[in-house]
């Protein structure tokens, strides 16, 4: 499971699978500055769990390796790619074609064009499809951190940190955009599978954990760089970039969920859900987790 | 873009069209989630979209309450929890309890039905994501209520005894089936969706009421 497991003995933690893409001298540092972490915290042994979690998250804010992708996904967006080796510089995500500051704060939004609600990558793969000759359907069936599928994630991270610390600000003037909000708070609250677990199992009350996780209500604003306002994040329990796609698709894995398609109706519906709750809130994108 | 998802999106056109002046109604809106999730999700490893899409009557109804921000009416509730109670599968050798150790582990492992997950993988009980149960285990959530001295503060000294028999009973119940004491718990049913089987349930009953576990302690 998704949990820190902490003994009294001290911590053991299921850390540092690192991703290949990730320089080792990064890994490096990160696994020494957890293992001070882990060391100051049974060496005073009166210090809680969650005291010494909390120092090791701090400990993490130093270095994300987010900006790796960050840097890549920048890249990205002026190189030649695709069958039509074309660039992605007059992609529209919201604000007209080629503009990518304040964009991800106001997604998903109904773009005209596709006549569609769109989160950022499910944008990103129309922008891929019209622009670059990509196949869209192809990259969307793709496993998470195979092929194409890794662009999109250096993409989505590269415009998410272009609106760093501006304030969410879901549009909610489209009957589309309306609508979606309602169907994905209806797919909160859905509850389902073996474990009768819908989204609001965990996520419908206030200073609630999972294990040591806490969990954040996310059936209203969480607050700033909480929840939607964190993603796309650099993980560190597994060394993997995840964009908000991949975070919804997890937690429906642990749900005991089917697979949710990537760029589906649902999960752009929850993430409108997420979003609008979240007006106002700071965005911290690209954030580094556990 | 394939046949579902179009076929959704033109529900989706149909009812922004039909709701333009007052917005689709509840019920509108319930069918067009159910419809999104037909199209969005697929199988996956041993997760059948239909069997976990299709909720039964307590999962719907709950559902709808809790979109709607109120609990269900009394009525309701008592009509699911009946329902429920009448489904639990009792010991068929009225033996209730089993082996507090090995109910720890099941407590503490979350494995089991992901689609990453085998057929073959023992399915834990997920209990500490939720519950504080041993002291000794400090990574606990805290969803559920603690169950720490669960056995103790319920006064039960010997879990075998007439006097403890509704405590026990009850124990076996909530774990096989929540819902069978509150209709719209977060707690899985672990015996009714076939999570835990019997022998699994007895030593979680065996975890919380037998004097000799740490939680008693």
């Amino acid at each position: 499971m998704l949990v820190w497991r902490v003994k009294s003995k001290g911590l053991t933690l299921l850390l540092f699978e690192q991703n290949k893409e990730v320089t080792m001298q990064r890994s490096r540092l990160l696994f020494w500055m957890a293992a001070a972490a882990l060391s100051c915290a049974s060496a005073l042994a009166q210090k809680t769990a969650s005291q010494g979690i909390d120092e090791y998250r701090a400990m993490l804010q130093d270095g994300n390796p987010a900006e790796l992708f960050e840097a890549k996904g920048e890249g990205l967006w002026t190189q030649k790619r695709g069958p039509k080796n074309a660039t992605l510089e007059k992609c529209d995500l919201g604000k007209g074609p080629g503009v990518v500051k304040g964009v991800f704060v106001e997604l998903p939004r109904f773009f005209a064009d596709t006549g569609r609600v769109q989160d950022l990558e499910s944008r990103l793969l129309t922008c891929m499809e019209t622009l670059q000759g990509f196949n869209a359907a192809e990259i969307a069936k793709t496993g998470f951190g195979k092929g194409e599928q890794n662009n999109v994630t250096a993409l989505a991270t590269w415009i998410a940190s272009e609106s760093k610390d501006m304030r969410f600000n879901l549009s909610q003037s489209h009957p589309q955009e309306k609508t979606f909000y309602e169907v994905g708070k209806r797919l909160f609250f859905q509850r389902g599978g073996p474990h009768d677990f819908a989204c609001a199992s965990c996520h419908g009350e206030d200073g609630k954990r999972i294990r040591l996780q806490d969990l954040p209500n996310l059936t209203k604003n969480p607050g700033d760089g909480v929840g939607f306002a964190a993603w796309p994040a650099y993980r560190v329990s597994n060394g993997q970039m995840w964009g908000m796609q991949q975070r919804l698709n997890d937690c429906y894995r642990q749900q005991r969920f089917p697979y949710p398609g990537f760029g589906s109706d649902a999960t752009i519906a929850l993430g409108v859900y997420l979003g609008v709750n979240s007006k106002g809130s700071a965005s911290i994108a690209p954030a580094i987790k556990r | 873009m394939n046949k579902k998802t179009t076929w959704t999106l033109a529900a989706l056109a149909a009812l922004v069209v039909a709701g333009c002046a007052t917005g689709p109604s509840v019920s509108e809106l319930n069918d067009l989630a159910r419809q999104v999730a037909k199209a969005s999700f697929r199988d996956e490893g041993i997760v059948k979209a239909d069997k976990v899409l299709n909720a039964d009557e307590t999962n719907r109804l709950c559902s709808e309450a809790d979109v709607a921000g109120k609990p269900l009416d009394e009525a309701m509730a008592k009509r699911i929890e009946e329902t429920n109670l009448k489904a639990i599968q009792w010991p068929a050798d009225g033996q209730f309890l089993g082996d507090w150790k090995q109910g720890e582990a099941i407590a503490q492992s979350g494995r089991g039905l992901t689609f990453t997950d085998t057929a073959n993988t023992v399915n834990g009980g997920n209990c500490y994501n939720c519950h504080q149960i041993d002291q000794k285990e400090i990574s606990f959530g805290t969803i559920g209520p603690s169950l720490y001295h669960y056995g103790k503060i319920r006064g039960v000294t010997d879990p075998a005894s007439e006097a403890a028999k509704p405590i026990v009973e009850y124990t076996w119940g909530k774990i096989w089936n929540s819902k069978a004491y509150n209709a719209c718990s977060n707690m899985p049913r672990a015996g009714h969706s076939g999570i835990l089987n019997a022998t699994q349930i007895r030593h979680l009953v065996a975890l919380l009421l037998d004097p000799n576990s740490p939680v008693n302690k």
